[in-house]
């Protein structure tokens, strides 16, 4: 193999596993020492920089960062990133003099954001400090869209959400709140030098066709509105027997939310196994603690009525039955099961949907009737016309929003200058020996072998008995700072110089899992094959060395390295050092900083 | 602070046929010198117990003063431990193998505690041919007390106070061979693929088994001036070829084309199976193993590897016929013949 390029920030990005994971780069394990060290405005703002929101993620992220952190690999369980996060969220003070100054001389562009949840703000966030003019359009009548409709107070604090929302709209953002967009035709008559389109992915499925769906109408509600309806305080109560279809977390919202609107028999109802729930398991697990029940492998048949009111639901019973290449059909046993209902949740998907961009505007539709947008600039076929969040490519999350958000800013940052969109700004990267003495690191190197801290719960009778009382309490001090020594500090590297080792294997002898290896060169897949113990991970880079003296070179798996900085200690040569890698990446901020 | 090795290991690391995870052979983190040579003799221990399946709490590592003395606390923390006076790692081993032969007794010791101070002791274990694996971690100095020179220091040879050494050196290996060790090797602890198969045979070996594995001081003697820097041995090397250890003669499965190697038979049936130099002259004997290691050092280089092997070699209990149970397995009244029996002795007296 070739010597590895460590100056491709790429390299050892994708050795900081969550962070990588993170669809918005949040440098996790910098913010989760800040924690430790009780620095929390310190840890607050990392993550406000990057994810905009670690008040409402700390509580609700889909944490794509957990399953790829590297204590998984080792240990049982990952870190709790996410709940670290709630942990900076929750013991910050007043931060909002550290919040960017916005100029009072405006830069003389104006852009309209179409929708108010997390992918709009974070460009209003990421634009206003520019000097932008901003526009911001929500058929609600507070920002915020699906964070504030539909994940449920019990989850996430209308005041939390409420304090991370106006950061941003007291920037001096215009609001046009219960204003629906029905033409965007009419939008871009305002001669907005760009457009942003966050509408989300607000169309819940429905079964129009399956039979009693319109006798039992009155009964039958989509979820997500539903969910909104709750939130708005439009509805109040729920039927004693209720029903909720799908598996997704959708799903497990509605559930949850009917139980505490006095559903007494709520039951989940998936039409496949529950392995194959789409649902976050931490979001079942939190509707089993509070004891709801999930029905797999019941297909919806019919709704049944009786003098044109919803009083059941008549199920298929289905099983699995894979083919030789391994593709699954649920096949139906004959079995009919009906369960009587008040009321149904239907929570089996959303969709984006355009009904108000006109066709004929220049923006190009795909023949899933979707607008075509580009996957790095969120451009569409009309230069000044952006769209990002659920509303690009369907429904994600909210981070996924965010990283939309901070991509498309710059897009528009550079649209609004004449710049090429295409020519994306390279991240921030910063590389610092952590060296200190002969023993001394400025980094906490001891491996901490604590298991994963749960986090306390209320009490259940209360949390739901109140709609709106927060289930998680979230770690306290100790707690968090227990959780917070279990990271491995995968961000501080293992940087390796060719021309000082001796080649005395020290390194490879201390290391406690096996990862350095001194040998003869090979390709990656002979090398992968030959390691003390094989590199069976692809998803994880190998670092090799220049060639060495006795003209062997020095492999490292990445895949388990615990960064115990053990090599750099015993290395008498200095040939190892630990050095922290600190990526942020660009924002139209930096970018314009560096014109 | 890193005075802790992390309790994680390779989750893909397996355990061996005992059972026993590569974990229960370490042993506390090393306070030796980054970079010590005796770190790497210690790790390539672990590694060889762990492969042979040894139950650890079946060894008894032994050792006397000095650095290369030290290391038996970071290898096999689970197996019995006696670190003794300086020099006396034999007379102890000794004793503690009359006691209990069914144990493996791994000695640990240093050029200054085998070639200076404990060298009568170093004559007397091999004369006896203890059953034992004796291994020196030859650095050519004290490096526990600042590296002056040793008796295996080389004329000439100067280390970082920058003298060189004006006396010849101790061949360790040379005094093995002559005194009957039915085993000889010469190591480097930089060399872990040759170290780690000699060690496995050292182990199998019945009766006395001796290796001399140099092994770089690099606080004191590391220096471009020392031949017993990592520079000056990887540069003087002579292999006596590639070495695997195979534990069973079924499991061969490398090819060796023929006249091309040849293997060694151990005690048990385990092989050493040696590549290349397969002719360069017939390892059980004393003389020509001699005379390799003249030859060899004439051309300034350093042979290393399998030297001697005696594959009819026997242990001291043979030769002294104690019976077959171990002495501290015996009961007293099986020990002492008790008072009547001396009584009758006393009469014969009279
Ligand atoms: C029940 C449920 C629970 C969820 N829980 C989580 C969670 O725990 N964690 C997580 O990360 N994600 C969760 N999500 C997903 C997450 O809410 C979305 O992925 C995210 O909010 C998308 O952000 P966005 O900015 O693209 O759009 P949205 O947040 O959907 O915001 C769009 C806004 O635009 C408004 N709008 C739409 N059309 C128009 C129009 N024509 N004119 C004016 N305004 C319009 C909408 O009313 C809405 O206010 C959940 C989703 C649902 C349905
Ligand atoms: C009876 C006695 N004499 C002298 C000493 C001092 N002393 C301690 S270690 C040592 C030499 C150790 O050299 P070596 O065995 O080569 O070990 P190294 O440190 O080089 O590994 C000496 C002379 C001692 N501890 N005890
Ligand atoms: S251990 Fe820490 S730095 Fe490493 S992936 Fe997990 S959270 Fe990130
Ligand atoms: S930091 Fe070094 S010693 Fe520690 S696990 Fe990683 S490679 Fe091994
Ligand atoms: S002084 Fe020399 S022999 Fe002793 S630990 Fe240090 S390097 Fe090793
Ligand atoms: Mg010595």
């Amino acid at each position: 193999m070739k010597p590895t390029d460590i100056s491709d920030p790429d390299y050892f990005h994708k050795v900081v596993d969550c962070q990588y994971a993170c669809p918005s780069h949040t440098p996790v394990p910098e913010y989760i020492r800040l924690i430790a060290a009780g620095r929390f405005n310190d840890a607050y703002m990392i993550n406000w920089q990057s994810n905009v929101f670690p008040g409402v993620l700390g509580r609700t992220c889909d944490r794509p960062c957990e399953p790829a952190c590297r204590r998984g690999r080792v240990d049982e369980e990952p870190v709790a990133i996410c709940r670290l996060k709630r942990v900076a969220a929750d013991n910050k003070t007043d931060i909002r003099d550290r919040l960017p100054e916005i100029p009072k001389q405006k830069n003389g562009k104006k852009v309209a954001l179409i929708g108010g949840g997390p992918a709009s703000l974070t460009v209003a966030r990421d634009l206003m400090p520019l000097g932008y003019d901003i526009d911001l359009y929500d058929d609600q009548h507070k920002g915020g869209g699906f964070m504030r409709s539909q994940i449920p107070a019990f989850r996430l604090p209308e005041t939390v959400l409420d304090e991370e929302v106006n950061y941003i709209l007291d920037m001096g953002v215009v609001t046009h709140f219960n204003q629906e967009v029905t033409s965007l035709k009419s939008i871009l008559e305002k001669k907005y030098d760009a457009v942003f389109v966050g509408t989300g992915a607000p169309r819940g499925r429905d079964l129009p066709d399956l039979p009693g769906r319109k006798e039992g109408g009155a009964n039958i509600h989509i979820g997500i509105n539903w969910l909104a309806s709750v939130a708005f305080e439009h509805i109040h109560k729920i039927g004693k027997k209720v029903l909720v279809l799908g598996g997704g977390n959708t799903a497990m919202d509605c559930c949850r939310t009917a139980i505490r609107l006095g559903g007494e028999d709520v039951r989940v109802v998936v039409r496949s196994p529950k392995s194959d729930m789409k649902a976050s398991p931490w979001e079942i697990e939190d509707a089993v603690h509070e004891d709801i029940p999930i029905y797999e492998n019941h297909n919806p048949k019919a709704f049944i009525t009786e003098q044109g009111r919803l009083v059941g639901m008549l199920f298929d019973v289905v099983e699995p039955v894979f083919d030789d290449k391994g593709k699954r059909t649920l096949v139906s046993t004959g079995e009919e099961v009906m369960m009587p209902c008040d009321d149904v949740l239907m929570a089996i998907g959303q969709l984006n949907s355009f009904p108000w961009i006109e066709r004929d505007i220049g923006i190009e539709f795909n023949d899933w009737d979707m607008p075509e947008v580009d996957k790095t600039t969120f451009q569409t076929s009309l230069p000044q016309v952006f769209i990002g969040g659920d509303a690009a490519w369907g429904p994600e999350n909210v981070i996924t929003a965010v990283a939309h958000g901070h991509q498309a800013a710059i897009s528009i940052d550079k649209h609004c200058h004449s710049e090429d969109v295409l020519d994306r700004p390279a991240p921030d990267v910063n590389l610092v020996s952590q060296k200190m003495g002969f023993h001394d690191w400025l980094y906490d190197v001891h491996v901490s072998d604590d298991a994963r801290h749960i986090v306390p719960l209320q009490d259940k009778k209360a949390a739901i008995a109140d709609r709106k009382l927060e289930v998680e309490k979230g770690f306290d001090f100790s707690q968090g700072y227990e959780e917070a020594m279990r990271c491995l500090n995968c961000d501080v590297q293992t940087v390796f110089e060719t021309d000082r080792c001796i080649e005395c294997d020290a390194c490879e002898d201390i290391c406690p899992v096996d990862c350095i290896n001194f040998i003869d060169n090979n390709t990656e897949d002979n090398l992968r094959e030959q390691l003390k113990v094989k590199a069976t991970n692809l998803d994880q880079d190998l670092y090799v060395s220049d060639t060495l003296k006795t003209k062997r070179v020095m492999v490292k798996d990445e895949n388990v390295c615990l960064h115990c900085g053990l090599c750099a200690e015993r290395c008498p040569t200095g040939a190892w050092d630990m050095k922290k890698f600190l990526l942020h990446t660009a924002t139209a901020a930096s970018n314009r900083r560096k014109k | 602070m890193t005075y802790v090795r992390p309790n994680f290991r390779h989750p893909e690391s397996h355990r061996n046929a005992a059972g026993y995870s590569i974990k229960q052979y370490e042993g506390a983190l090393s306070t030796l010198c980054a970079g010590c040579g005796h770190d790497s003799i210690s790790a390539a221990i672990i590694k060889s117990c762990f492969d042979l399946n040894l139950a650890p709490h079946k060894i008894a590592k032994i050792s006397g003063i000095g650095c290369s003395s030290k290391t038996p606390t970071y290898f096999l923390g689970k197996a019995h431990g006696f670190n003794s006076v300086h020099g006396r790692m034999p007379s102890v081993t000794t004793g503690a193998n009359m006691a209990n032969k069914d144990l493996l007794y791994l000695g640990v010791s240093g050029d200054g505690d085998s070639a200076s101070i404990g060298l009568g002791q170093f004559a007397h274990v091999i004369r006896r041919q203890l059953n034992m694996v004796y291994i020196v971690m030859n650095n050519g100095c004290y490096g526990l007390t600042k590296g002056q020179d040793s008796a295996t220091a080389d004329q000439g040879s100067a280390g970082k106070r920058g003298v060189a050494s004006v006396f010849d050196s101790i061949d360790l290996c040379q005094m093995a061979l002559q005194l009957g060790a039915g085993l000889v090797a010469r190591c480097f602890s930089g060399d872990k693929k040759q170290l780690i198969p000699i060690i496995k045979a050292a182990i199998k070996q019945r009766g006395f088994a001796f290796i001399d594995v140099i092994s770089p001081c690099v606080t004191f003697n590391n220096t471009p001036t020392s031949t017993k820097g990592y520079e000056w041995v990887r540069d003087h090397l002579e292999a006596s070829g590639t070495i695997d250890f195979i534990p069973d003669k079924t499991e061969i499965t490398v090819d060796y084309p023929p006249g091309s190697s040849r293997a060694v038979t151990l005690h048990d049936g385990s092989q050493l199976h040696l590549q290349k130099n397969a002719q360069d002259y017939d390892l059980a004997s004393r003389k020509a193993a001699m005379n390799r290691i003249e030859t060899v050092k004439e051309k300034h280089k350093i042979l290393t590897g399998l030297i001697y092997h005696n594959p009819d070699a026997t242990d001291t209990h043979e030769k002294i016929q104690t019976v077959d149970t171990a002495l501290n397995a015996l009961s007293q009244d099986q020990l002492c013949p008790g008072s009547e029996v001396l009584a009758e002795l006393n009469a014969q007296l009279r």
